[in-house]
């Protein structure tokens, strides 16, 4: 909603000191989201006056173009003319060449003189063209920056609005452009009442405790006209139509400037007298009003539902079928209207419509708006139905368009009907304390009841509680609590005390909530960085990472209304977005990166959520149906690395990144949750066959590690060797034990023995190092693989592992004899389970 | 008697004071010459060896009287303590000079790239979720975290948004398919806050980040995917005052002494409903008092919009069978993005998404 300061003030009495920044300052306060003022200012500046074209000869020119030289009465101050004086015996004037084809002797017109500077930064100065010395220049419209009206001059009429003759020599900017602030007010669907000049200039009236001059009030003496047009109400979804006659109308007159010009201000297009006249009054009170030619209309108007298969041409050209839940207008022809949405073309007002039927209807907010987005025609009718217009402002609204059509175009008002009644208001009671205690602020019940019937509640009060009657146009007034909000609202929030609240004691996050924040810090330490990707995914991303059709992640959640065809699903693993961020940092020149991500990824299908009440608290079986109705959705991490893991420089070369990455970054996020990962070898797309660990925690998989399938990585644009993990997150830190023990530790001296094993190359050395603790008992303190050696003396297919032990006994200083039984005992497990040759005794 | 023994008899005279005297003044003399470890092992060799005067002197003392042996015992003792006392210096001297030396041959240029590893950065949005969780748990505010795929009764209808809401239009909300699952995924975070209400015991007070969708296009101000955080409390006597407290608190904590302003909105979900502004950041509010310098951060009204609040409507309280009669609560909700942009200036959504490795360094202290 555009409302423009000129026109707020014409029903608010605000000072004349009160500026528009003053009246921003008490809309914001008041609940309205104003998102701009806007300064409208002449585009144009310097001498431009009223002049009157005295004399006029046509000049064809050898070009084809026929220019008219004219002398023109600029005002005595201004006829002095230096460059292009009168001549002997003509009248005190200017010359001036005008080239339009509209020009005329005894005109008025707009002249703007040397010194002029029109929009565009265009200088007027006397200048020779044509022959003649032209002494300033008659203006078009869109010269000035009125308009785009460029068909011709513009002529000024006789006397302005007031009906004082306009004079040559006047200024003529003043009659054309008055300088406005204009509001832009997004308007919040709670306050419907402000799409309209009405309900502004209420709210900035009552903020400055002005007076009001309601728009839609109507005076008592209004004559009684006869009945008009028959209307009848065959749905509930019209509870009132108000239907006035206007007979005799011009529909050649123009619309006045001041009524194009409040219209353009206001963010609409001048159409023509009769549209205009019915937008102004909706932008002035708030009622949507539709016109309709008489004369096209067969019979009496029915309002109804509309009926399977019906039809309609509307407004804009275009066949609609319809649907029995729409609101639509009917005569003897048929449907002729979409109701409170958009009317039809056959009785549209045209430019041989004299006889105007005028409509003021009221009706249900929640049919039009669906109707709207049904037919996917929001208008400006539609948004002020859509949030309650005020039924009791219809006839007045009726009676306004009609007073002002017959008074700029000519006619008379000849009958009415009003069919229906204004529904009533819901009554509603509160205790005259709540909207102190909803507030936080002590407002006395003097106060809350002064307030609320400023705001046109009408207020009983019956000791400290209060019934309360909404005004016809604040249908959002329900609630006791929209009670209190109407008078946070008119106090101000602004006044209200803060208070931080007292919270009882806290647990602080969850382990698992700890866990993850402790991740935010220990990944990036780790040389990895986070980024976040949109989790859309499609079928053909998993094509591109081989995963088999029996395979969990090809149960994707669809989406109803993907943003693009592409990726109509939501992700079931995070790699395909990993590598679109690798991808992108390569294509701007960054090689080398280690990426990761964490977010949910949803696994369906998804089921069917029961439709629950909203007046209590559902029961625990509907809650668990919708609890299952979800997808599984758990937080999964992922890494993927690329290029050099190190560089080469000065310390010595370089190290590429490789799946022992991937791993390490699963096995860090799992220390961190006090959890050891155990990996076997397994072939899992997108991975390369012999280069992917299955992560195991207390023997359940909690993701995968290793180097990603080189045909993946080319499906994808990366190079070859890329490491990729990833974990369910939520997996694994479910699995984090409780708070531990702290063993005491032992002083006394460490024995070390190293053991070297000879197996076959496919012994994994994980199985080998879980022998030999095995065998080592509980005097071993740690065992770690120091080498893996292949070549002579050791046989070809089988390869050499040298693990170094250390062993401690809790109380005493251990002798040689029990370190040795304790690594012979190690070894003989060994080589007992693989077959194992003891290298070195 | 034989003749004395220049080798190995030495002369008397060597137990005079004075020729003990010059001995020793000879012998401190050699050892501070000594240049080098080998030069102070001569030095040593020469005048404290066995063959040196004073050694020789060492042997000699035997074959005198006793009443001498006793004088000239001590004599020779202390010149050989003062010997071997200047040899222990001198040899301290050059040690420390010799580990100088090799300390100084062995300066690197401390300004060499150490850290040869990636360098690793969370992403700002999943640090900036972190630091605001922190600020309400030290308030002794809990986190709460619910499903992104949600029930339409838990992301609208609870939240009385109602059927016809436009809100619930396909234009602002993803729908899971068909849709007669009633799934969405979920338009803010406040499904977050209805699961808590039907979960947890009264009083509540938690904050629920988390990633939200809108059926936004992609471009530098919109995300279809994004990230907010979201308040609640519910306990008796709460008002919207005490809104204002709490967000002052955040305001204050996350912007360092900001203005703030609450002014009233609309939201189905509260009432009253307000809007949180905060001082514009570029402008400082000069521009709504000045047309000559107009700012388009905050379209001169001096003021940006940070986020939505008030107070918990009691339908929502109802709709999760609380008392409204007993119970009263206020809610707010922020773009995590839009405070990054707030606090860090970050101009370009699209930055955000795109997973560019230097927007997330960019806070973590990597240099060029």
């Amino acid at each position: 909603m555009r409302a423009p300061l000129s026109w707020i003030r014409e029903y608010a009495r605000l000072d004349a000191g009160v500026d528009s920044r003053q009246v921003y300052e008490a809309l914001v306060r008041a609940g309205l989201e104003v998102e701009n003022v806007e300064k409208v200012r002449p585009a144009a500046a310097g001498p431009i006056v009223v002049g009157r074209v005295l004399s006029c000869v046509c000049e064809p020119q050898k070009n084809g173009k026929t220019i008219a030289w004219c002398r023109v009465d600029c005002g005595s101050e201004h006829n002095a003319s230096v460059s292009s004086p009168a001549g002997a015996g003509e009248p005190a004037s200017r010359g001036i060449v005008c080239g339009a084809p509209n020009v005329a002797a005894g005109q008025l017109v707009v002249v703007a003189l040397p010194g002029a500077e029109l929009p565009g930064g265009f200088q007027i100065a006397a200048r020779k063209t044509y022959g003649h010395i032209s002494d300033g220049m008659i203006c078009a419209e869109d010269e000035l920056g009125l308009g785009d009206g460029h068909a011709g001059i513009l002529t000024l009429p006789a006397a302005d609005d007031a009906g004082r003759p306009l004079v040559p020599g006047e200024p003529a900017l003043p009659l054309l452009c008055q300088s406005d602030d204009v509001f832009d007010i997004a308007v919040t669907p709670d306050m419907g009442y402000c799409l309209s000049i009405r309900g502004v200039a209420r709210e900035a009236a009552q903020a400055f405790k002005a007076p009001f001059r309601d728009p839609a009030a109507r005076p008592a003496s209004a004559p009684v006209l006869p009945a008009g047009l028959p209307v009848r109400l065959e749905t509930a979804g019209c509870p009132l139509f108000a239907a006035v006659t206007v007979e005799g109308f011009d529909p050649a007159q123009p619309s006045p400037r001041w009524l194009a010009g409040r219209l353009q201000l206001a963010g609409m297009r001048s159409i023509s007298l009769a549209v205009d006249v019915t937008n102004y009054v909706m932008l002035e009170i708030g009622q949507p009003i539709h016109g309709y030619d008489a004369d096209r209309l067969e019979g009496g108007i029915a309002v109804r539902q509309a009926e399977a298969g019906e039809q309609l041409v509307t407004l804009d050209g275009t066949r609609r079928s319809l649907d029995p839940s729409d609101l639509v207008i009917a005569d003897g022809s048929g449907v002729i209207g979409l109701a409170g949405v958009m009317g039809g073309e056959a009785t549209e007002l045209g430019p041989t419509t004299t006889r105007i039927v005028i409509e003021a209807a009221f009706f249900d907010p929640v049919a039009i708006g669906a109707t709207a987005k049904r037919h996917k025609l929001p208008s400006e009718a539609s948004r002020r139905f859509e949030r309650g217009v005020d039924p009791a402002a219809a006839a007045s609204a009726a009676h306004r368009v009609a007073a002002l059509l017959t008074e700029l175009g000519g006619g008379r008002v000849t009958a009415e009907t009003t069919a229906g009644a204004i529904p009533a208001a819901p009554v509603q009671t509160i205790a005259a304390d709540l909207p102190g205690r909803v507030l936080g602020h002590l407002v006395s019940q003097a106060e809350v009841e002064a307030i609320l019937r400023a705001s046109g509640v009408q207020v009983a009060a019956d000791g400290p509680r209060l019934t309360l009657t909404p005004p016809t146009w604040r249908p959002d007034l329900r609630d006791p609590y929209d009670f209190a909000e109407e008078v946070g609202r008119k106090i101000g929030f602004d006044i209200i005390e803060p208070v931080v609240p007292k919270a009882p004691p806290g647990r602080g996050r969850t382990h698992a909530q700890r866990l993850r924040q402790s991740l935010v810090t220990a990944l990036p330490a780790a040389g990895w960085t986070e980024v976040v990707s949109f989790p859309f995914a499609s079928a053909a991303d998993l094509d591109k990472l081989g995963v088999g059709d029996d395979d969990e992640r090809r149960s994707l959640v669809l989406l109803a209304n993907p943003l693009a065809d592409t990726s109509p699903a939501l992700r079931t693993t995070l790699l395909p977005g990993l590598f679109a961020a690798v991808a992108r940092n390569r294509s701007r020149g960054l090689d080398d990166v280690a990426l990761y991500e964490q977010g949910l990824v949803f696994f369906g299908p998804a089921g069917q959520a029961p439709a629950l009440s909203v007046l209590q608290r559902p029961a625990a079986g509907e809650l668990a149906a919708l609890e299952a109705a979800l997808p599984r959705q758990p937080r999964h991490l992922a890494c993927v690395a690329v290029g050099q893991w190190r560089p080469a420089g000065w310390a010595g070369p370089g190290e590429a990144a490789g799946w022992r990455h991937a791993v390490a970054f699963a096995e860090a996020t799992a220390r961190l949750a006090g959890l050891a990962v155990e990996r076997q070898a397994v072939d899992q797309p997108p991975w390369h066959p012999g280069r992917c660990a299955a992560l195991t925690v207390a023997g359940q998989i909690i993701g995968h590690a290793g180097e990603l399938h080189s045909a993946v990585a080319q499906a994808y644009g990366l190079p070859d060797r890329v490491a990729a993990a990833e974990l369910d997150l939520d997996a694994l830190l479910a699995l984090a034990p409780g708070p531990g023990r702290l063993p005491p530790l032992s002083a006394f001296p460490v024995a070390k023995e190293d053991i070297a094993l000879i197996v076959d190359e496919a012994t994994p050395q994980a199985a080998v190092a879980a022998a030999l603790r095995e065998g080592a008992g509980d005097l071993l303190e740690s065992l770690a693989l120091f080498d893996v050696y292949r070549g002579a003396p050791v046989p070809a297919g089988r390869k050499s592992l040298a693990f170094a032990l250390r062993f401690r006994a809790p109380g005493r200083t251990l002798t040689e004899a029990e370190a040795a039984a304790a690594r012979d005992a190690a070894t003989a497990v060994a080589v007992s389970r693989f077959g194992a040759v003891a290298r070195i005794a | 008697m034989p003749a004395p023994d220049s080798q190995l008899e030495p002369p008397a005279q060597s137990f005079e004071a004075a020729a003990l005297e010059h001995l020793t003044a000879a012998a401190v003399q050699a050892v501070a010459a000594a240049a080098t470890a080998a030069d102070l092992k001569a030095a040593r060799a020469a005048h404290l060896g066995e063959r040196s005067p004073l050694g020789l002197a060492g042997r000699a003392i035997g074959g005198l009287d006793p009443a001498e042996r006793k004088t000239a015992g001590l004599r020779l003792g202390a010149a050989r303590g003062l010997v071997a006392d200047a040899l222990a210096a001198r040899e301290a001297e050059l040690s420390a000079a010799e580990l100088a030396a090799r300390l100084a041959a062995e300066r690197v240029d401390v300004s060499l790239p150490a850290d040869l590893g990636p360098v690793g950065a969370p992403h700002p949005i999943t640090a900036l979720m972190e630091d605001l969780g922190d600020v309400f748990a030290a308030m002794g505010w809990e986190i709460a975290e619910g499903p992104e795929v949600e029930a339409e009764w838990m992301n609208f209808d609870a939240l009385n948004i109602g059927p016809h809401h436009p809100a619930r239009a396909a234009s602002d909300t993803l729908f899971v398919a068909p849709a007669e699952s009633r799934l969405v995924l979920r338009t803010h975070t406040s499904p977050v806050q209805v699961r808590s209400l039907l979960s947890r015991p009264l009083p509540v007070y938690i904050v629920c980040p988390g990633k939200v969708y809108r059926a936004d296009e992609f471009d530098a101000t919109h995300v279809p995917a994004f990230h907010q955080i979201e308040g609640l409390a519910v306990d008796e006597g709460l008002a919207l005052g005490h809104l204002k407290g709490t967000l002052d608190h955040l305001a204050a904590v996350m912007f360092d002494g900001v203005r703030t302003r609450i002014r009233p909105s609309y939201f189905p979900f509260t009432e009253p409903s307000a809007e949180i502004d905060l001082e514009c950041f570029v402008c400082h509010g000069a521009s709504a008092d000045d047309p000559s310098r107009p700012c388009r951060t905050c379209s001169s009204e001096g003021w940006i919009e940070w986020g939505g609040c008030g107070v918990v409507n009691p339908r929502v309280l109802a709709a999760c069978g609380i008392d409204p009669e007993r119970y009263s609560g206020f809610a707010f909700g922020m773009g995590v993005e839009r405070t990054l942009m707030f606090r860090n200036g970050a101009a370009d959504m699209r930055d955000m998404v795109e997973g560019d490795i230097r927007f997330s360094r960019a806070l973590a202290g990597v240099a060029r």
